[in-house]
Order: structure tokens, then C-alpha cells, then sequence
């Protein structure tokens, strides 16, 4: 679904990220680990065509991001508040999201009623604005919307944040549904080993921009992860 | 402590996002402050001149003391709009091993150096001065000036318990108007005078100075008043909460009869209505429709028709103009979210011109009463309109691509530069000034209808080529889309 290929980004001399290659399935489930600066959003905003690359490419479902936009119909994204409009209610910028999506007002409600459980009551039907809720209500709004539409890769930085842990055992299923049941390619970042290692089936480790570990998640996996990030 | 709470304020001015403002900006806000400082040093220095004229009959120091009453209104009302108590900025030092009753002392004491607290002295001492020269006794006149200093700080603290009081009514300003609207009105009305009463309050203690305690007791006694007040409210779920409203939401069917627009209208909508700084442009609306009628009614601009058309490109463009020059900014908070979501440039930009199209139709409707002063200001209006829709609206989305400077939208609006750069100075050019040279030219070389006629065939032209232009500006936005990511990225 996703091929990398010699992709690297360079900031006045300074190199960020260097991925030679990396290849992720369609209905992979992949987690991105490493520490502050290790680059994974930096990667995640090269993949949504936010930044440009200096070097190299990526391509999704064989279109190259940073050419042609025809990847934006699959592909939806929630990386900070950014991607949040402060003014509109949650209702609202759902129906945004949906309207350009191709999603009717109808659609987007049984959509996001799936959700009731997830909002814990706090989002919906509250007549606030998004600007003020409470960073973890406003985290959760977001993930929801970039879930509209079915799209076919879905990319989440650091969605565990900020989260009550109802909220991040609730947030593993959905994901973990979306991957092994919709058969949508899952891109998430993390600091914490633990929620990744529960929920993604892959997991690469990010070291100052270069990939040092790419792992298939087992029984072990956790361990491993611990003691690397131990040293 | 006291060094600390300086080494705070210091750092807090020093370090301001607002301070790495551009040096323009800068020398302008410092030119206001030394406008308003000259303009009371000037009047405080002319004003035994000025009294004397008035008042030819009465005593310098009774006409004088005749006017603190209307001061002490004005500047009351003036404060409660303007002068806020800085209480937000204590908010880190709750946790610390700080008494909570030497924050409040703290604030209390910083609001007691606002710059509306020096603003008087700037009046009160050359007024002091020329008394001293008047042969009036030193002794009373110092009196006299100490008097003013403690009014002043009495107006500062009676203003915060007002705010403190209206603060939870839905009409927060309507109790400080009916206070010092009422007060006006029982002393204009003679039923009880005020005036009389302060001023004969103040001429007391000129005369015998120990009556100042009195004014120092008021002083005294708001200040522990606020103190109380501040000291119960320095939680953050009451005095440090900041304000939630309630969303009075429309859904905005009507939109749809735009077809695929739509969803960014209603998105440009709320952008307008939701937030302090876009709601200003709205108003503004009623100004510029209103604009011509300071020129209007006045002889001189009769026969200058060439001046017809500035106020027909102004009155029926301000809201293009004020909404227009930050196109793409307003949305810059969401940016990434846009560029990542499923859009065509194209819709995005079309509503935005849709929006400025039909506020020029709605202005030029609304301004048709003009004719009421003669059919060539109804043309030349006709004439600024169509030019407006045709080709300004292409011009200032166009300008939009070169912008870089991100725009918080939860700042107010008056005296707020931020977003503000070269560009939107520069796009005014082709904007105002380029249909009036070539509207005065053709006016003055053939006639004033065919240099309206001009005006209309360009901004005809523009509208036949719309689909065209706006090809052409979409490419400019792609064409600058990473640079604005980044842009709109940093805080400025």
C-alpha cells in the first residue's frame, strides 16, 4: 500500500530522516517508536504531503504523494489540534469532514453514533465549540473525524496522549477492528510501548531519523522494545 | 519577593510574542501613546487659558474642580471598556510557596501603574505648574494635585469591582452605562447635582488640606474592598476560569442552493461570526456603507466626481477589502487539515469569492439611497461595484497567495496587526488607487460616463474571464502551498 523508497529530509544541512526503504501492506496495523526527534512526524507529514522530501519518494497505492492528490481521497490523517477547527462544534466539523468526504449529513450521523461509547457523552450534543473542550475531548473528536468516509489509511500521531485509560482500551479496539476486520492500513506513533505493542501487528523504531528496528509483534516484543529503549 | 515579582514582569514584557512584532508596528503603537501623552500635556497646559475663556466670571480653581466630576464619569466608562485586572498572569504562582494574600497585592498593585493611571499626570502637573505661576498657594496647589493622584487611583480600583460585579450578567456594559448615565442624568437634570457636590468637595480640600484623608479613607477602603474580592475569587473555577459561551448554532441549509461550495460557506460563515477579530469586518460593513455620507452632504465634494469613485470602490468593497487581504490566513489555524482532506483548491478559493461578490451586490443595494444626492453617484457606484466583483476580487485572492503570516483568531480585533505584512499594503495599490487614476484620467480627458463605462467593461471582462483567473490564482496557491504550511506553522 505504502512504499518508501531512499526518502530523506534535510533541514539547512541538517538531516531529520533517512528511510532507504520501507515497504507497509494494505491492512497492516503499523506502529512508529522512538524518542522526541526521532522523526516520525516528520514522516508522517511527508507522507500527507505537508513537507516537501530533499531526496526520494513516497508512494501510496502506487500514486506518488508529493505529485498528484489523488491519494487524498483514501487517506485521512489526525497528527495535533491543527487539524481541529476551534470554531465549530464537534457536530459541525464532522459534517465538514463528511461533506468532503461525500458523506451526507444522515451518513455521518450513524457514522459517528457508532461512537457514543467512545465520547464517553462529552462530545456530542454539548453546544461547545471545539476550541473548548478539554485537550483529551478535542484528541478524541479528531481521531473519530479522520475515521469518516472509509478511508483506506488512516494516520494517527501519538493518538494515546492525553487519553483516559477508558478511552485508550476503547481506542485500541477500534483500531485493532479497523486493521484486522475493514482491512484499512492503520499508521500510528507512539511513546508508549505498551498500547503499540498491544494494538499494531508491526513495529518499526525511529533513531534520529533512521530505521533501526523493524519488528513483527510477538510474545517478546514488548521486552525487546523495553530494553532498547533502556539503553 | 517584590524582586522576583519584577524580575517576572520584566522577562513577561521582554519576552512577549507580541514584542518580536515588526519594528513598523512598533513605532506606530509608540507614536499613539505619545500622541495621547502630548494631547493631555498640551490640554493640561492651555487649560487655565481654556477655563478662563469659559468660564470668564468664576474663580480658576472652582472651574476647575467643576469639571473632576465628568472626568471621574468619563474616565470610568472609558476603563471598563479598555483596562482589565491582570489576574490571568498569576495563574503559575498559585502552586507556589507563595501567600496567596501577596498575589493579590501583587495585581492590586500592578493595575495601580496602567498607563491610564499616568495617562492624567500628564495634564494635572503642567496645570499645577501654570497655577504655581498664578501666584496660587504652593502648599494647595501640591494639595490639589495629590487630591487628583488618589482620585485617579480610586476611579482605577472602583472600575475593577464594577467589572468584578457586571461580569456574570449576559449585557455586561449595561450596568456601568445606567450608573454613569444615571448620574449624569440626575445632575444635568438638577435633581440631585453631583457636579456641585465634588466640585465643592474638591475646593474644600484645596482650602484645607486635611480633608484629603477623606479621599485616602475611600482609596483605603476600595482597595481592601478588591482585595476581599480577588482574595475569593483566585481559584481556577472562578476569578481564573476563562469564559465558555454556550453555541447558538444555525445549520446554514440555505448554502446548499451553491452546490458544491457549500460546505466551505458554512465554514466561512461561522469563520465570520465565531470569532472577535472576523466579526469586526462586519461591522465595519455599516461604516463603509455609511462613508460617503461625510462626503456627500458637504458642497465641496459636488463637482469632484473623480472622487465619487473612491467612495463607490470603498463603500461597496470594505468588507472585500477587510476579508479579502487574509485570504488564505483566516484559515491558518486549520491549514494542514485542509491541504490533507479530500478538497479541490478551487471550491476552496470560490467560496471565498462568491462571499466578496455577493457583499459588494448587497452593498451596492443597500447604498442605491445615494441617488438622493445626484444620478452621477449612483453611476459611479454602479460603475466601482461591477469593477469591485470583476477585478478586485480577483486581485485580492490573487494577493492572498503571498501571504505568510499566521492569524490567531481569538484575538481582538482593534489595533491587531498580527497577519498584517508588506503585501496587504501593497495590494491596495491596483486595489483603490488604479481605478481612481484611470477613472480621473478618462474623466478628465473625455467624460465622466465613459470613464464609468471603462470601469464597468473591465470589471465585465474580469467577470468573463472568472473561470480563467481563478485557474490561474489556484495555481499560484499550489504553487506556494508548502511555504504556506510552514508559515502558518510558527507562531509570529
Amino acid at each position: 500500500m505504502i512504499t518508501t523508497s531512499n526518502l530523506s529530509k534535510k533541514y539547512s544541512g541538517n538531516q531529520v530522516l533517512h528511510i532507504e526503504n520501507l515497504d507497509i501492506p494494505k491492512g497492516q496495523s503499523f506502529g512508529l517508536v522512538g524518542n522526541n526527534g526521532a522523526g516520525k512526524t516528520t514522516y508522517f507529514s511527508l507522507l500527507l504531503d505537508l513537507i516537501q522530501p530533499t531526496t526520494g519518494k513516497i508512494k501510496s497505492n502506487n500514486i506518488q504523494v508529493n505529485k498528484s492528490e489523488d491519494w487524498k481521497p483514501f487517506t485521512s490523517a489526525f497528527i495535533d489540534e491543527s487539524f481541529l477547527i476551534g470554531y465549530l462544534t464537534p457536530e459541525e466539523y464532522f459534517y465538514f469532514v463528511g461533506d468532503l468526504r461525500g458523506e451526507n449529513k444522515a451518513d455521518v450521523d450513524a457514522f459517528v453514533g457508532q461512537f457514543e461509547d467512545f465520547f464517553h457523552g462529552e462530545i456530542l450534543g454539548k453546544k461547545k465549540y471545539l476550541r473548548d473542550l478539554s485537550k483529551g475531548n478535542q484528541k478524541k473528536a479528531g481521531i473519530v473525524a479522520a475515521l469518516i468516509g472509509n478511508p483506506e489509511v488512516v494516520i494517527l500521531d501519538e493518538p494515546f496522549a492525553n487519553l483516559d485509560p477508558t478511552t485508550q482500551i476503547r481506542l485500541k479496539g477500534i483500531v485493532k477492528d479497523l486493521a484486522e476486520t475493514k482491512g484499512v492500513t492503520v499508521l500510528i506513533s507512539s511513546h508508549d510501548l505498551m498500547h503499540v505493542t498491544d494494538v499494531c501487528e508491526r513495529i518499526v523504531v525511529l533513531e534520529k531519523g533512521e530505521v533501526v528496528k523493524d519488528l513483527v509483534t510477538n510474545a517478546a516484543t514488548l521486552k525487546e522494545l523495553e530494553a532498547h529503549f533502556a539503553n | 519577593m517584590i524582586k522576583h515579582f519584577l524580575n517576572l514582569e520584566w522577562k513577561a514584557f521582554f519576552r512577549s510574542a507580541s514584542f518580536g512584532k515588526s519594528l513598523g508596528i512598533k513605532i506606530f503603537m509608540g507614536f499613539m501613546a505619545l500622541y495621547f501623552m502630548g494631547f493631555f500635556l498640551v490640554g493640561g497646559f492651555f487649560l487655565d487659558k481654556i477655563l478662563e475663556k469659559i468660564y470668564p466670571k468664576i474663580d480658576l480653581i472652582t472651574a476647575f474642580t467643576g469639571l473632576i466630576f465628568f472626568w471621574i464619569l468619563g474616565d470610568l466608562l472609558f476603563r471598563f471598556f479598555f483596562q482589565k485586572l491582570p489576574v490571568m498572569s498569576v495563574k503559575p504562582l498559585l502552586t507556589l510557596p507563595v501567600n496567596r494574600s501577596k498575589i493579590v497585592h501583587y495585581v492590586l498593585g500592578k493595575s495601580a501603574l496602567s498607563f491610564f493611571n499616568f495617562l492624567p499626570l500628564f495634564a494635572i502637573i503642567p496645570f499645577g505648574i501654570k497655577l504655581f505661576f498664578k501666584d496660587y498657594p504652593s502648599s494647595s496647589v501640591l494639595i490639589l494635585i495629590l487630591a487628583l493622584i488618589v482620585t485617579t487611583l480610586i476611579i482605577n480600583f472602583l472600575n475593577f469591582i464594577i467589572e468584578s460585579f457586571s461580569a456574570q450578567t449576559e449585557l455586561s456594559f449595561l450596568p456601568v452605562i445606567l450608573i454613569t448615565g444615571g448620574l449624569f442624568a440626575l445632575d444635568y437634570f438638577n435633581i440631585i447635582s453631583f457636579n456641585s457636590l465634588v466640585s465643592s468637595a474638591y475646593t474644600a480640600i484645596y482650602e484645607s488640606p486635611i480633608l484629603i484623608l477623606g479621599l485616602v479613607l475611600i482609596l483605603g477602603v476600595l482597595y481592601i474592598f478588591n482585595y476581599k474580592l480577588l482574595h475569593k475569587k483566585l481559584f481556577l473555577d472562578s476569578g481564573l476560569k476563562t469564559e465558555v459561551k454556550e453555541v447558538k448554532a444555525s445549520n446554514l441549509e440555505w448554502t446548499k442552493s451553491f452546490g458544491d461550495i457549500a460546505p466551505f460557506m458554512q465554514l466561512d460563515l461561522r469563520l465570520i461570526w465565531r470569532n472577535k477579530r472576523t466579526k469586526s469586518s462586519v461591522w465595519m460593513l455599516g461604516l463603509g456603507l455609511l462613508y460617503g455620507l461625510f462626503f456627500y452632504p458637504q458642497p465641496v465634494y459636488q463637482d469632484k466626481t473623480f472622487f465619487f469613485i473612491f467612495i463607490g470602490i470603498f463603500s461597496t468593497g470594505i468588507f472585500l477589502i477587510n476579508f479579502g487581504q487574509f485570504v488564505p490566513a483566516w484559515d491558518s489555524g486549520y491549514y494542514k487539515l485542509l491541504m490533507s482532506q479530500n478538497i479541490k483548491y478551487e471550491q476552496y478559493l470560490k467560496s471565498k469569492f462568491t462571499l466578496m461578490a455577493l457583499s459588494v451586490v448587497i452593498l451596492f443595494v443597500l447604498g442605491i439611497p445615494y441617488v438622493y444626492f445626484g444620478w452621477k453617484i449612483l453611476f459611479a457606484h454602479f460603475a466601482a461595484a461591477i469593477y469591485n466583483i470583476g477585478v478586485n476580487t480577483h486581485v485580492i485572492l490573487w494577493g492572498g497567495s503571498f501571504n505568510r503570516k499566521k492569524i490567531d483568531l481569538s484575538q481582538k480585533a482593534a489595533f491587531n496587526y498580527q497577519g498584517t505584512g508588506a503585501v496587504q499594503w501593497l495590494i491596495g495599490i491596483p486595489l483603490l488607487l488604479l481605478p481612481m487614476i484611470l477613472f480621473a484620467i478618462l474623466n478628465w480627458l473625455v467624460s465622466f460616463e465613459i470613464a464609468c463605462i471603462v470601469l464597468i467593461v473591465m470589471g465585465v471582462l474580469g467577470i468573463v474571464f472568472h473561470q480563467k483567473l481563478m485557474r490561474f490564482i489556484t495555481e499560484k496557491y499550489l504553487e506556494s502551498k508548502y511555504k504556506m504550511i510552514d508559515a502558518f506553522d510558527q507562531e509570529n
